[in-house]
């Protein structure tokens, strides 16, 4: 009785030489990659088709000028899209000072201390908290404690909320336009005499200030969207009245809604005719997110040419 | 350049010029401690209103409790009702989102043509950058019908186009993190697998994919972290009814949209109810904490390193 060598049996399992079977697998795999990458595409397709079909034939102008109503024939979009102009400018305003000045501390002036890590782990976990969890603590210090300031649920509050949901994502970026600089130029200023604070003001921030400008545009487009921190701040559903220009700190302390928050409230009703007025709503705001996101590759493209 | 010209370049002013830049230092510096002040403000106000609701409701109603009814009469605070919400929608997502976010990961940075690779990216990214309650308004009046011509159970709000949804809004994510982590794994790893006669396909469920591991995981936990938290798809889309099932075709409430909905009906300060929306909070907060502390000390496990 001979036993087969247990070498050459391992050795046979090992070394499997059906190519074409091996290749066709292969192909198969490509394929079913290239399906799942195309699905969501189809979707978003798909998506944008069924909103412009159901919403086009509200479009008109008297959409844009009209408050809600209770009928959805005069239903319109008016104090939504005044609320998030207002609540994009302000929110845009404090976030980009607050997040470019904290980007700067942390590349240019504190880059090693100990101060410096703990808020970039920090940044780091902030990213991963529910927004609605901003929204929480919104309604509890920008709405209750800080009353006195914001007035209550107000855009104000709403603004501030928005900032610190947003922040990382600033910071994150203006830290990178602020890598992109060289160092020889950071060099040079010192070279002459120049304090730190000299040189990033004069040489490497209007350098770097088109990549932040982006990072916040982006930003804001993310911000753009966002309903369920609103919803616990308080943003209200139903707004017949716009916030006053002059004085602005009236504006700033008076309720506010904003686009996703008035889409929200049609799509949730139960009466079809509104279902169509949500759609309509979808397309501005999708038209606004464009507009933003092509600001932003705009400049991004603008900005790479000056750096070649 | 006469001497006068000279005289007007060198302007040192050093004392102002120190003081000014301590003062910029200190400001931004008090910027930057903005985030470590919003960490700090997120854990007090959960925390707080928490033990506010910990003092009124004992905690093993709050773990046993078999309705969520915190607005009732005669209320019950089971918040595995809420769990259960959320674990149904969110595994529903998953489940759609990590193979389709891996495989088109895969496929983008593996296979596409650079052409093709240039005008898809951009087009993943609108699908990433659509607000979610327009994928809520999808999922509520073209998802929902579609699914119901094939479904007959399938209720008007569902945990099922619910998730289906979300894991659409969440594979774009999957997909470019994934990306990274493959694109970073080194291509000589490649040619030796192909020096051992490897096909395509073996190369990349053999060899990047087990390199890429750590970024893809935490690309998985991230979307999950999403998932948990996304609050609109699933108000609109799922319902507000809830229910201590695992059945996707019925609604359900999750703890996000239970949040939005003691929102819309303003609940006044120091009420039963207005606790219920921080002690919500803070069991969300703690799933999305744990899951990101897991990412961390996973990373830092099983990252490879190169060069």
């Amino acid at each position: 009785m001979t036993t087969a060598d247990p070498m050459q049996e391992q050795v046979s399992t090992q070394f499997q030489t059906s190519l074409p079977k091996r290749y066709q697998q292969g192909n198969i795999f490509r394929i079913i990659s290239l399906i799942a990458t195309y699905i969501g595409l189809v979707v978003l397709a798909v998506l944008l088709i069924d909103v412009f079909i159901d919403g086009i034939s509200n479009l008109d102008w008297s959409f844009m000028t009209n408050y809600p109503s209770r009928k959805p024939e005069q239903a319109g979009f008016l104090s939504a899209w005044v609320g998030t102009i207002w609540l994009m400018v302000i929110t845009a305003i404090l976030s980009f000072v607050v997040g470019v000045g904290s980007g700067i501390f942390l590349e240019e002036f504190a880059a090693d201390t100990w101060y410096a890590k703990v808020i970039e782990v920090n940044i780091g976990n902030l990213a991963a908290v529910p927004s609605i969890i901003y929204g929480l603590l919104g309604l509890q210090a920008f709405v209750r404690v800080m009353q006195p300031l914001t007035g209550g649920r107000t855009v104000l509050a709403g603004s501030m909320t928005m900032s610190l949901l947003i922040l990382p994502i600033i910071i994150v970026a203006t830290r990178e336009a602020l890598r992109a600089v060289p160092d020889s130029l950071r060099q040079g200023g010192m070279a002459l005499g120049a304090t730190r604070w000299q040189v990033v003001r004069e040489q490497v921030f209007p350098l770097a200030f088109p990549g932040m400008l982006t990072g916040t545009i982006l930003a804001l487009s993310r911000a753009i969207g966002e309903t369920a921190p609103l919803i616990t701040v308080g943003a209200l559903t139903y707004i017949a009245f716009l916030p006053p220009t002059w004085p602005i700190w009236e504006g700033l302390r008076t309720p506010f809604t904003v686009m996703p928050i008035q889409i929200f409230n049609w799509v949730s009703r139960p009466q079809e005719e509104f279902h169509a007025v949500a759609a309509t709503g979808i397309i501005i705001l999708m038209v606004a997110l464009l507009l933003m996101n092509s600001l932003a590759i705009f400049l991004r493209n603008k900005f790479q040419k000056k750096l070649d | 350049m006469t001497a006068n010209q000279r005289d007007n370049l060198f302007k040192p002013a050093r004392g102002f010029n120190k003081l000014s830049e301590r003062l910029v230092v200190f400001l931004f510096g008090l910027f930057a401690f903005i985030s470590i002040a919003t960490t700090a403000g997120i854990v007090l106000t959960l925390g707080f209103e928490t033990i506010n609701f910990f003092q009124k409701v004992p905690l093993w109603r709050f773990l046993t409790d078999t309705q969520w009814t915190p607005l009732f009469v005669n209320p019950q605070y089971g918040i595995f009702v809420l769990l259960s919400g959320t674990f149904l929608t969110s595994v529903i997502a998953i489940t759609v989102a990590l193979p389709i976010g891996l495989l088109s990961a895969i496929y983008l940075s593996e296979y596409a043509p650079a052409r093709v690779r240039r005008s898809i990216k951009p087009a993943l990214e609108v699908l990433a950058g659509v607000p979610s309650v327009v994928f809520g308004y999808f999922a509520l009046l073209f998802v929902t019908p579609l699914l119901q011509n094939f479904i007959p159970g399938l209720q008007g709000f569902n945990a099922l186009s619910a998730g289906l949804v979300m894991g659409i809004s969440i594979t774009p994510l999957v997909g470019s993190i994934s990306e990274d982590a493959i694109y970073s794994v080194p291509q000589s790893l490649r040619q030796g697998a192909y020096a051992m006669g490897c096909t395509k396909k073996e190369v990349v469920i053999g060899v990047v994919i087990p390199a890429a591991l750590s970024g893809i995981v935490a690309s998985f936990i991230l979307a999950i972290s999403r998932a948990v938290g996304e609050t609109m798809i699933v108000t609109v889309a799922a319902g507000q009814n809830p229910t201590l099932t695992l059945n996707p075709l019925v609604s359900v409430q999750t703890m996000t949209s239970f949040i939005v909905q003691v929102s819309l009906g303003d609940a006044p300060t120091g009420t039963l109810a207005y606790n219920t929306l921080f002690v919500v909070g803070t069991s969300l907060f703690l799933i999305t904490l744990l899951l990101n502390i897991f990412s961390f000390w996973f990373v830092r496990k099983f990252r490879e390193k190169y060069e």
